[in-house]
């Protein structure tokens, strides 16, 4: 019962002398342990996360170091383990490299959407009245758009480059959280619990702070965890049309895009950035789903 | 039910102009001058001023958007900056295209997707129905724009069954019923039907499980009916909600249709915002952006209407 983890501690006196329950992490964690779908796309991703930060490190060959005489090589060749690129740099190497841009790009902008679209979403539920007519109203403007077009219309028009890419996502996520945290806020704040605290004098900072964000923040957090593979996919689709992170950067969108030219003579060279991305987006999506069943938060 | 309809409308239309205040309010977020990109770099500042008065950009901002909403209405998107032609007929063209292959590809991705749930929410937690899971799983996270290029690689590059691009032989711009048009659709159509596919599928799959669970169902056993039979009240059961998850993704599909069009180079509004974005038009990206985002709005509006319609309990609530 995720949302009324406070309520239990109003409600239900602790009888002393009794063995403390596991709490509700831990029932969480043993839950997500006995998922094993979920378990290895949560290894996949932190053995992604540790390459990606030691990347500068661990290449086998220098990322940026082009050839001219070694364009296009083969999945195989010796010095080359999965080929080279269309300006005969190793993919491998690149590949590595970019899961930092790539991750960053992808994950940056569900953090920035999920602490602002729960703050609109809590103000917006909590608050009620006009707060939240002229919050959701705004924020329904936005979710009026579909995403890709959303994020796209803002990078186009904002101009090309990894910034402008991280504020057009965030924009496109905010309004998708915002509308669930002010769902799951509307219902908090009926609840008996919060009309037995603000009874017993209770401040509304205090309610908000120890009954509604407690309660609310965990469907949020599962919520934003599934939006981190579209993110993925739609912060290397900016790079992949060219708005994104911009050459010689190495970003699994942005080699895709460059890697086109080649699909008639190293077809399955130029496919790799994307099974990257691929891998990447279902693993988050695994994770995501395991999360949801773990922390028992219902759609 | 007719106070439902005027009640839908009535919120649909302030997010209307809500959604056209957005698209308006475009071109001033783009960095620099709106004129920048028509304006020779040795323009003088008399030639400056006239294209401000010509384009209106001198007016008050308020004025500006009411009348730039006026013109719209009557459907007048202005002038394309790049071709110097009107954009309303511009996008016009290419809603056409793009609606054909988002039609497709929805239809495609509903009978997919409705076969894999209904298998997979009746034999749950059966290995069909972890297989059926897994592909829809795969179909809401595959990158569709790389999707797209393997389907090139295998179909094109390698078999040589099917046209890499393009939407009809010779460049042709717009779509016609005959065999050469629909094999340059099979590859696109299949790559955006992937997302539609795995929504739907989960959809369905949790539809029919909680359809199963309900009592009537166990009502309708005792009472000896067989699974086809069983099968039809299921149905009957799902459709609406699945009818309209399907109108809803036909809507994204149309909005999001952009990567997919630019790997095929499919004549539609994809490419058309591709080309607006990097020739810096920004008329015509302001206009493209604007009718399909109001074509998602209607399209959400009637999804709820007739949800309405189908479903009376809807009305109430």
């Amino acid at each position: 019962m995720a949302y009324s983890r406070a309520s239990a501690a109003v409600h239900a006196p602790q009888p002393a002398a009794v063995e403390r329950s596991p709490g509700y992490w831990s029932n969480v964690w043993r839950r997500l342990r006995r998922d094993p779908a979920a378990m290895a796309a949560g290894s996949l991703i932190l053995l992604l996360i540790l390459m990606a930060v030691l990347a500068p490190w661990i290449t086998p060959a220098d990322p940026f170091h082009a050839s001219m005489l070694r364009r296009l090589r083969p999945i195989g060749t010796p010095g080359y383990p999965l080929g080279s690129d269309e300006l005969g740099r190793d993919l491998l190497s690149r590949l590595m490299l970019g899961a930092r841009l790539s991750l960053f790009m992808g994950i940056t902008p569900v953090i920035a959407a999920f602490v602002l679209g729960s703050a609109l979403g809590v103000i917006a539920g909590y608050a009620g009245g006009m707060a939240n007519t002229v919050i959701m109203r705004t924020v329904d403007v936005f979710y009026a758009f579909p995403s890709v077009l959303l994020a796209i219309a803002l990078s186009g028009t904002l101009g090309a480059g990894i910034f402008n890419a991280l504020v057009s996502l965030t924009i496109v996520f905010v309004p998708q959280i915002a509308r669930v945290a002010e769902s799951v806020t509307t219902q908090v704040r009926r609840s008996d619990y919060v009309d037995a605290a603000r009874a017993s004098g209770a401040r509304s900072w205090t309610i908000v702070r120890v009954h509604v964000l407690s309660n609310v923040l965990g469907p949020i957090f599962v919520y934003a965890t599934s939006l981190i593979s579209v993110s993925m996919i739609l912060a290397s689709g900016l790079s992949f049309l060219g708005l994104g992170v911009r050459p010689p950067e190495p970003e699994w969108g942005l080699m895709l895009n460059t890697l086109r030219t080649a699909i008639y003579t190293q077809p399955w060279v130029a496919a790799l950035p994307g099974v990257m991305i691929f891998v990447t987006s279902i693993s988050f999506n695994l994770l995501s789903d395991g999360l949801r069943s773990a922390m028992e938060v219902k759609e | 039910m007719l106070s439902y309809v005027v009640r839908r409308v009535a919120y649909a239309l302030p997010i209307m102009v809500g959604v056209s205040l957005l698209c308006f309010m475009l071109v001033y977020l783009a960095p620099g001058d709106p004129l920048v990109s028509i304006l020779p770099p040795d323009a003088s500042a008399e030639l400056q001023r006239q294209l401000m008065q010509l384009y209106g950009f001198d007016r008050p901002l308020p004025e500006q958007f009411v009348n730039w909403l006026w013109r719209a209405a009557h459907g007048d998107l202005g002038t394309s900056i790049a071709t110097g032609r009107p954009v309303a007929s511009e996008v016009l063209n290419a809603v056409g295209n793009t609606l054909m292959l988002a039609c497709v590809a929805t239809a495609i991705g509903f009978f997919f997707g409705c076969l894999f749930g209904f298998v997979a929410g009746y034999y749950r937690h059966s290995a069909l129905d972890r297989a059926a899971s897994l592909l829809s799983v795969v179909g809401v996270s595959v990158p569709h724009y790389w999707l797209g290029m393997v389907l090139v690689i295998v179909f094109s590059a390698k078999l040589g069954w099917l046209p890499p691009t393009g939407a009809g032989p010779g460049g042709s711009s717009s779509w016609a019923p005959d065999w050469a048009h629909v094999r340059h659709m099979v590859l696109p159509a299949i790559t955006m039907s992937v997302i539609p596919m795995g929504i739907i599928a989960r959809t369905v799959r949790a539809l029919v499980a909680e359809t199963l669970a309900q009592e009537f169902v166990v009502g309708l056993r005792a009472r000896g009916l067989r699974d086809a039979g069983i099968f039809l009240h299921v149905v009957r059961n799902c459709a609406p909600t699945a009818l309209a998850v399907m109108g809803l993704q036909l809507g994204y599909l149309l909005g999001g249709s952009i990567l997919v069009e630019t790997v095929f180079s499919w004549p539609g509004t994809g490419f058309l915002l591709n080309s607006a974005i990097f020739q810096r038009d920004l008329p015509l990206l302001q206009g493209t952006i604007l009718v399909l985002a109001l074509f998602f709005v209607v399209l959400n509006l009637l999804v709820d209407i007739l949800q309405g319609v189908f479903d009376p309990r809807i009305e109430r609530s």
